[in-house]
């Protein structure tokens, strides 16, 4: 709520209004005709009976109407979401199925050969800049080796499975590169620490075979804050999404934002921005929710 | 006296352990080299002879040669030179904003964590609120707004000319970058104020501003450290992010981002203007990290290193 208000006043204060931008679209127009035009749109009122009028049309479902789409923001919507769930999908399951194992590979093997090289890897993939790796992921398989799209969501005019995933690919790549690096790390800290706890020295003291103690006793107590972990890293991958979303030419929630923020597509940015602060909360919550649940030490 | 050769001070014993964590300790010559290079790039530019807003169309896309040691861009100018120029601007970005995130993080923290009660529930609950926002997406619309219709006219000058755009840029990212630093600050504050020391500072009537400042914060230093190291790297990354997308630092001041937004036109034929200022802000921000976890071990008097 206090984050729509501000919102709502940041938008206020870009640079022109969306007539302005129709005043530079057609040099024909009347003085009389922007005054008019203003008058309309509400936009000679302050900026706080804007929000208030804003406010009330949103509460009635009504999300407003976006001037360059020329559609209702309801409209526009939906499968910019469905399009955005699916990279965010895509890019978890992957950094999961390859952070996890890594992390645990690297923690049961400490100060190996391989475990110096992941973790100087998994440096490497926190501080890549995703939209640099895009770039040069574009370069490398659509360019010199054209084997991969460079962007957008399917070829037209053919519907399969596998054309999507092609499409998805890149741009799943080069999001998961940070998370992968992140979650590696935490996974195996996270192990570290477990096999240092009394209860696993406990576990050995009793004669049971190393395999045993690592998978039983350790890999589950270890993969507690992992899911909070994950929970938290929610709003970075859509963070992360809306830069990889603009270079891939992906039609996501990320893409629509920041091309209503360019254009002053006021009700859209609005629109998206909340949805975004709202899955952000709702990742905190789940973050929150999902920790009782698989720890039952802190259910109190 | 022979057992002072072997007794080192915490500082002593930090710094060697520091020198241990030999990537850490690569990662620091990288990053001096680097910051001397750029900071020496106008001496640089006048031995060579030549300038690095020169235009010169006769000569595009110039591989590397011996003159243009990374070849020249679409205007002809030389590469290298714009690199250091631009790594100026990101790495001088990136140290005062995290500067300033660093004061106003530490200020708001130890308050918090000195007083406690209400004053702590309140700022604690205003960092949370910031902390969850989605920081990307608010980045860029903070990003468009027009500086002039916020500041003060007092301030107005700074919404002019052509550092205008690095100055929105760096309070942008301040504005997001002081709260893990607040939160850290004011966990260490909440343990330390109830230390013997600090009760006995308060018994002999110590003014708070100076249990602060020389009782506490100094024994706070060493987390605070390894997180400014770290949210070094993390704001050259945003700031590469926002001006890659044309909403951070605009030309013609030249940053490791906004030279990308220019390559990637040329991707298909001159590949490696993309791929030089890339390089430049990985390397940057792997040794940055690099660093941060060789301070962390360092400050960590719990941590035996085992090579």
């Amino acid at each position: 709520m206090v984050l729509s208000v501000a919102v709502y006043y940041a938008l206020g204060l870009m640079p022109g209004d969306p007539i302005d931008l129709l005043i530079t679209a057609n040099p024909k127009i009347k003085i009389e005709d922007i005054a008019r035009l203003k008058k309309i749109y509400g936009l000679d009122q302050p900026i706080h009976v804007q929000y208030v009028r804003w406010l009330k049309r949103v509460t009635t479902g009504d999300l407003g109407f976006s001037r360059v789409y020329k559609r209702p923001t309801t409209e526009l919507l939906g499968p910019r979401l469905k399009n955005t769930f699916k990279l965010m999908l895509g890019a978890m399951l992957l950094s999961l199925l390859i952070a996890v194992p890594l992390g645990i590979y690297t923690a049961f093997h400490q100060y190996s050969k391989f475990d110096y090289t992941m973790s100087i890897l998994a440096f490497i993939g926190i501080s890549i800049p995703s939209f640099w790796l895009g770039l040069m992921l574009i370069t490398l398989f659509s360019e010199k080796f054209p084997i991969l799209p460079a962007g957008g969501m399917q070829t037209i005019g053919v519907h399969t499975l596998w054309d999507q995933l092609k499409y998805l690919i890149l741009p799943v790549c080069s999001i998961s590169a940070q998370q992968i690096g992140f979650w590696m790390r935490y996974m195996r800290s996270s192990i570290l620490e477990v096999i240092g706890q009394d209860y696993i020295r406990t576990a050995r003291a009793k004669g049971l075979d190393e395999d045993t103690v690592l998978f039983k006793h350790a890999l589950r107590n270890a993969l507690i804050p992992m899911v909070t972990i994950l929970a938290l890293s929610l709003p970075g991958i859509v963070s992360g999404a809306v830069i990889t979303e603009t270079i891939f030419a992906w039609p996501g929630m990320g893409r629509l934002l920041f091309e209503s923020v360019m254009r002053t597509d006021y009700y859209v940015a609005m629109i998206c921005m909340l949805f975004l602060a709202a899955l952000t909360l709702i990742s905190n919550f789940i973050a929150d929710l999902m920790y009782a649940v698989v720890d039952p030490r802190i259910r109190s | 006296m022979t057992t002072q050769n072997t007794v080192l001070s915490p500082g002593q014993m930090a710094w060697k352990r520091f020198r241990n964590h030999t990537l850490a300790w690569y990662s620091l010559m990288f990053l001096l080299t680097l910051t001397l290079l750029v900071i020496a790039a106008p001496f640089l530019l006048e031995a060579l002879g030549y300038d690095h807003t020169a235009i010169n169309l006769a000569n595009r896309f110039s591989p590397s040669t011996l003159k243009h040691g990374f070849g020249t861009d679409e205007l002809g100018r030389d590469v290298l030179l714009r690199i250091l120029y631009g790594g100026r601007i990101s790495l001088f970005v990136a140290f005062v904003s995290a500067m300033f995130a660093f004061i106003i993080g530490t200020t708001i923290g130890a308050v918090a964590g000195y007083f406690g009660g209400i004053i702590d529930s309140i700022l604690m609950r205003f960092t949370d609120s910031v902390l969850t926002l989605p920081i990307l997406p608010l980045m860029i619309l903070l990003a468009a707004i027009d500086l002039a219709k916020v500041l003060p006219s007092g301030l107005a000058f700074l919404a002019q000319g052509n550092y205008a755009s690095m100055i929105k840029l760096m309070l942008i990212v301040v504005f997001f970058g002081w709260m893990t630093v607040a939160r850290l600050v004011r966990a260490e504050f909440l343990s330390l104020r109830e230390r013997d020391f600090t009760q006995a500072a308060r018994a002999l009537g110590v003014s708070h501003f100076k249990i602060i400042f020389r009782h506490i914060l100094p024994n706070a230093v060493a987390p605070i450290i390894v997180s400014i190291t770290l949210s070094i790297g993390s704001i050259i990354l945003y700031e590469a992010a926002l001006s890659f997308l044309g909403l951070g630092i605009h030309p013609p001041l030249p940053s490791w981002g906004n030279m990308l937004t220019n390559a990637q036109d040329y991707i298909r034929n001159a590949t490696m203007l993309s791929v030089y200022p890339g390089v430049f802000i990985l390397l940057t921000v792997v040794a940055i990290n690099f660093i941060g976890d060789g301070l962390r071990d360092a400050f960590d008097p719990k941590f035996v290193h085992k090579k």
